[in-house]
Parts: structure tokens; C-alpha cells; sequence
């Protein structure tokens, strides 16, 4: 049995199941199979009696295990503070909830940075993975820990197309499901930054055909302008020019040069150094492909409503007004077919400024709309009340 | 929003009188459902199944907290996505005089939904003909900062609903006072006399 390796020193360490097993393989939407994986993984709250109160976190593209408490490795916190936690809506007095580290991701789980039964890293050997085959190996995940059935699946972006795809393989086994700030497909917009993204880590001299781990290098400039373009479709014109507009930085005049001089660069560069040293340039490219190649309805016969036709799991999609990375329009082209799928389905759209990472931050009307809908779920699931309450 | 003031547990006469017209285990889509009382009626005490639109956030959030299933949208534009007879009742409660487009909705819930239910303001009553005869003024536009206002409503009068109907090519099935009986189409022009508001239960007409 070979273990994974992990470039982030300390990432070994963390809590973590195998799902796969050459007895018992993962099966990949490309056809190929994984006979070794590896879940890393992280809990909160207390399993109750008959298992009725799973909630499973899905995190995002740069995201991780780690919802509700600070990262051991990265020394970050918890990335959903407002969300996940005691008395919170996904309060973990009252549920289990699980949060795992994506298949290709790089904190524990076996990706593109682990090392292959050869004992080279995977590197660009590793297979092309989707979104259903995160879920799938996240559902393999739950299973392991003795649980089939879940009170709740909830993300956003990436992490919203993996509830949604818990809904479809773990059919009417998911009680409720909350996708935020998704698309029931990613848009030529997003395919096109992701391919910039891309082309500029393997431009980077470093990247060495991908087997830089091999080599004792790390593409990180690459992987830094990766991670800066990706970041300004998170945000919105409004909130950039609310924030930073033209305003210099440290400096009373233009330079003249390509330093930075303006508030914005200087954020954004900031933004790709802290990023390269949390994360794997292969499992970005690993993990964005995985969302290029996201279609539902193409997998249903190019009938969006297919995908969900007879599903009994309660709905509700939120969307934010000004993210332009997965549009209000686009979440409305889910409410839309799982309405016509008959699904029980609500739809809140926030009005915000702050673009597609409004899901991260402070944003009332998303938490008391968010909270109100999973209490009413959990009361229907014969869930305790919430302490306060 | 289109719910009143109050607590939910005080009922809107015109709630108590659309929910005699919807049957148990119905599926029932409640357009401008503002705070979700008339589903929570619908349900607790006709065991119906519902979904409802609303334009507002305040009331979508509320809908949510209560459990209600509620799509944030708005009538005039989001109906067409909606697929055919996917609903047996579908019902705007003093909600069609206040649309931008109030023939292109009842079309699009008319395919929606296998009967549609409507209560609205009728301007026919004859308090309302007195007051145009003796003052020349059209009373309670809903409005007290003038019939031009935004959001304004279209005043009509059951005769007019009527005809509307039948414009979409529905039938008045059955009308009725709120706080009244409910009578059969033939004797809507009494009604047009004595009720100040009306319930329409609208049924494609047989070809």
C-alpha cells in the first residue's frame, strides 16, 4: 500500500481515509481508474444515534478541509467562520458536519502532488478528474465513516456543483441541499480564465513539463498570475473601485515604472505570493480542468431537468447580484430546471457589491435566509431546535 | 409585498376565500406570495403542497426561514420558464391589478397551472360608481399619492376581469364575494354591484 506524499509539509499528517483500494477501485468519468486514494478530511459536532444529522461542506477551487478551524499546515482559519459553527446556520452543536479535502486537491487528499505506487509523483501522470468524480470519492469518504445518508450538502462555486452532483449520485439520499453561487455549467468566460490561468503556470520555466516536484522546483510565479487573474472575476467593478479605485500605494506619484503603484496591484500581487505557498500549481490545473468539463444537462441528455427529474431533496440556490464568475442568470438556469423537475426549490438572490466571494464575508441576508432555511429543514428531518431558538 | 399587516396568525379574508377552492394534496404555485401566509394557510389547512414567486427579498427571506419553498423572481418576466401543467392551481391574491402586464401572465399561468385563482379589487361596486357619479373621482387606487403613482393599480371591474378571462380564453368557473358565497359565472353582474372584492377561479374554456 503506498501512502501519498504531500509538497506541504505537515498535509501527511491530517485526518484521513483510503476510499480506493485495487480491490475496489475509484472508477473516473474518463475511464480510467485510481486503485489508491486517499481523503483527507476534518469534523465537527457529534454523530447522533440513527446518522440523521450529516451535513457535508464542499469547499471551493483554492479551498480546503478546513470550514469551521484553523488549518494545522497553513496556520490560515477556518475559511467559513460565519457560516460553520456553534449556533451558526450549519451549527455544530446540533450536527456532524464533515468538510474533505477534493480528490486532485493538495491538503492530504491523493492528487496530482502524491506519489504514484512507482513512488514518482503523479505529476501530469495523474488522471483527468471531474466534478462527479469528486463527489464520488467524497461520498466513498462518508461511507467509510459509516454514513450513507446526509441531512445536508452545501458549498459554493465548485463546491455548489459538488452538492449539486451529491444530489444526483447519492440519489434521495440528500435530505436538503444548498448550492451557492454556481452554474449548472461553466461559461466559455470562465473556461477562457481558467486556460489563462493555465497557460501561465506552464509557461513558467519551472513547471518542467509538470514533474516539477520531481525536480525540487515549484512554478510559483506561474501559479501567483494564475491565482491573481482568476481572483479579479471574484470581486466586482463596484467593490474593486469601492476599495481600492485608482488610489496609489505607499506613494504619492505614478513612477514611471512597472512597480506596483496602484492599491490594486500591489493586493493582487499579494493575493498570488500568499496562494503559492498553500497550493499546487498541478492541482490547480487538476481541479480548474475539472470544472471546464462541468455540464449537467450534457450528462442527462442535454435536458438540465433530467438531472434532478424525481429527486425528493429540498433545494435552495442563493446567488449574489454582482458576481460575473457564476452569474445570478446562471443560477436561475438551475432554479429554472429544477422547478421544471418538480423539485421543492427556493432561489434567494442577495443583493451585494462584493462579486462572487460574497459567500465568504459578511453578508446578513445570506446568513438569516441561509439559517431560516436549514432550521425549517431540520425541523422537517425531526432535527433538536437550535439552542436559541 | 402584497401581504397585509399582522401577525400570520391573523388570515386575509381574501386568503379564506381562495383556499376553499383548492382540494388536499394540490400542488399550488402562489404568485407574489409576499410573506408566505397564504401558502402556510394553504398548507396547514388544505393540505396542499405549494411553491410561491416573489419579487421582494424581505419577504423570500422570510418565506425561506418558515420553511416555505419560494423562487426569488418576478411575474411579468420569469413565468415563461416554467413548464406546461406543472401545477394544478396557480394564484395571484391582489396581484393582477398591480402587473405590468397582467394578459401575458394569465396566459403564462394558465399553461402553467390547470386552474388559476385571482382575487382583486373590484371597481364596479357601487360605492365606487356612486363616488365617480357624485365626486367624478375614482376612489381608492391603492395609492394615496395620486392614480399616477409607480405601481398604481389598474382599476376594474369584475365585468372587466371577466373579459380579460376571456380574452386568454378562460372561463369564470366560479366567482365569489370575499366574505361571500361562491356562485357560478352566470350571476356575475350582481356581483359586480355588491362586492368589493372578488375571487375568480379561471378554467380553460372547453373547446
Amino acid at each position: 500500500m503506498q501512502a501519498p506524499a504531500r509538497t506541504l509539509s505537515g498535509a501527511d499528517g491530517l485526518k484521513h481515509l483510503s476510499v480506493a483500494t485495487p480491490d475496489r477501485p475509484l472508477k473516473l468519468d474518463s475511464g480510467r481508474v485510481l486503485e489508491h486514494v486517499e481523503i483527507a478530511y476534518e469534523t465537527w459536532g457529534t454523530l447522533n444515534a440513527d446518522k440523521s444529522n450529516v451535513v457535508v461542506v464542499c469547499h471551493a477551487l483554492t479551498g480546503d478541509q478546513f470550514a469551521a478551524s484553523p488549518n494545522p499546515v497553513t496556520r490560515r482559519p477556518e475559511w467559513w467562520p460565519l457560516i460553520v459553527g456553534p449556533g451558526l446556520p450549519v451549527d455544530t452543536d446540533r450536527f456532524f458536519v464533515v468538510c474533505s479535502n477534493v480528490l486532485g486537491g493538495c491538503m492530504g487528499s491523493t492528487g496530482p502532488a502524491s506519489l504514484k505506487p512507482d513512488g514518482a509523483y503523479w505529476g501530469t501522470d495523474f488522471p483527468m478528474i471531474t466534478i462527479a468524480d469528486m463527489a464520488r470519492a467524497q461520498i466513498a469518504l462518508l461511507e467509510r465513516l459509516g454514513i450513507t445518508d446526509i441531512f445536508l450538502a452545501i458549498g459554493g462555486s465548485i463546491g455548489g456543483m459538488q452538492v449539486l452532483e451529491w444530489t444526483i449520485q447519492a440519489r434521495n439520499r440528500v435530505f436538503a441541499a444548498v448550492p451557492i453561487a454556481v452554474a449548472p455549467r461553466q461559461s466559455a468566460q470562465n473556461i477562457g480564465f481558467y486556460e489563462t490561468g493555465r497557460q501561465a503556470i506552464m509557461a513558467d520555466p519551472n513547471w518542467r513539463g509538470g514533474r516539477y516536484l520531481d525536480e525540487g522546483v515549484r512554478p510559483d510565479r506561474g501559479l501567483a498570475v494564475a491565482r491573481m487573474a482568476a481572483h479579479i472575476t471574484y470581486l466586482s467593478e463596484t467593490a474593486l473601485k469601492r476599495k481600492f479605485d485608482r488610489k496609489l500605494q505607499d506613494r504619492e506619484a505614478k513612477t514611471f515604472g512597472f512597480d506596483a503603484d496602484f492599491q490594486i496591484e500591489s493586493y493582487l500581487r499579494h493575493q498570488g505570493q500568499t496562494f503559492v505557498d498553500r497550493f499546487d500549481a498541478n492541482s490547480y490545473l487538476y481541479i480548474t480542468r475539472a470544472m471546464d468539463y462541468f455540464d449537467l444537462a450534457s450528462e442527462h441528455g442535454g435536458v438540465l431537468a433530467n438531472a434532478f427529474r424525481g429527486l425528493e431533496t429540498r433545494f435552495c440556490v442563493f446567488s449574489f447580484s454582482s458576481d460575473w464568475h457564476y452569474t445570478p442568470e446562471e443560477n436561475r438556469d438551475l432554479v429554472r430546471a429544477l422547478n421544471a423537475a418538480g423539485c421543492e426549490t427556493s432561489y434567494v438572490s442577495i443583493e451585494t457589491d462584493k462579486g462572487h466571494d460574497a459567500f465568504f464575508v459578511e453578508e446578513p441576508e445570506f446568513e438569516a435566509a441561509l439559517l431560516g432555511f436549514i432550521d425549517a429543514a431540520a425541523q422537517a428531518r425531526g432535527l433538536p431546535k437550535r439552542r436559541d431558538a | 409585498m402584497k401581504s397585509g399587516p399582522g401577525s400570520a396568525a391573523i388570515r386575509r379574508a381574501d386568503h379564506v376565500a381562495i383556499a376553499q377552492f383548492i382540494n388536499k394534496g394540490e400542488l399550488v404555485l402562489d404568485v407574489g406570495c409576499g410573506d408566505g401566509q397564504l401558502m402556510e394557510l394553504l398548507q396547514s389547512e388544505r393540505g396542499a403542497r405549494t411553491r410561491g414567486l416573489e419579487v421582494e427579498q424581505a419577504g423570500v427571506n422570510r418565506c425561506v426561514a418558515k420553511g416555505l419553498a419560494v423562487v426569488q423572481g418576478n411575474a411579468d418576466a420569469d413565468l415563461p420558464v416554467y413548464p406546461d401543467a406543472a401545477y394544478d392551481v396557480a394564484i395571484l391574491s391582489k396581484t393582477i391589478q398591480e402587473l405590468a402586464r397582467p394578459k401575458f401572465v394569465l396566459d403564462e399561468l394558465s399553461r402553467i397551472a390547470r386552474r388559476v385563482i385571482i382575487s382583486f379589487r373590484n371597481y364596479g361596486h357601487w360605492k365606487v360608481r356612486t363616488t365617480l357619479l357624485t365626486t367624478g373621482r375614482i376612489p381608492n387606487l391603492g395609492s394615496s399619492s395620486g392614480w399616477w403613482s409607480d405601481g398604481a393599480r389598474r382599476p376594474c371591474t369584475a365585468r372587466d376581469m371577466a373579459e380579460l378571462a376571456a380574452e386568454a380564453g378562460l372561463t369564470v368557473a366560479a366567482a365569489t364575494a370575499v366574505n361571500g358565497k361562491p356562485i357560478t359565472g352566470k350571476s356575475l353582474s350582481r356581483l359586480n354591484w355588491t362586492a368589493e372584492e372578488l375571487v375568480f377561479v379561471l378554467e380553460r374554456t372547453k373547446a
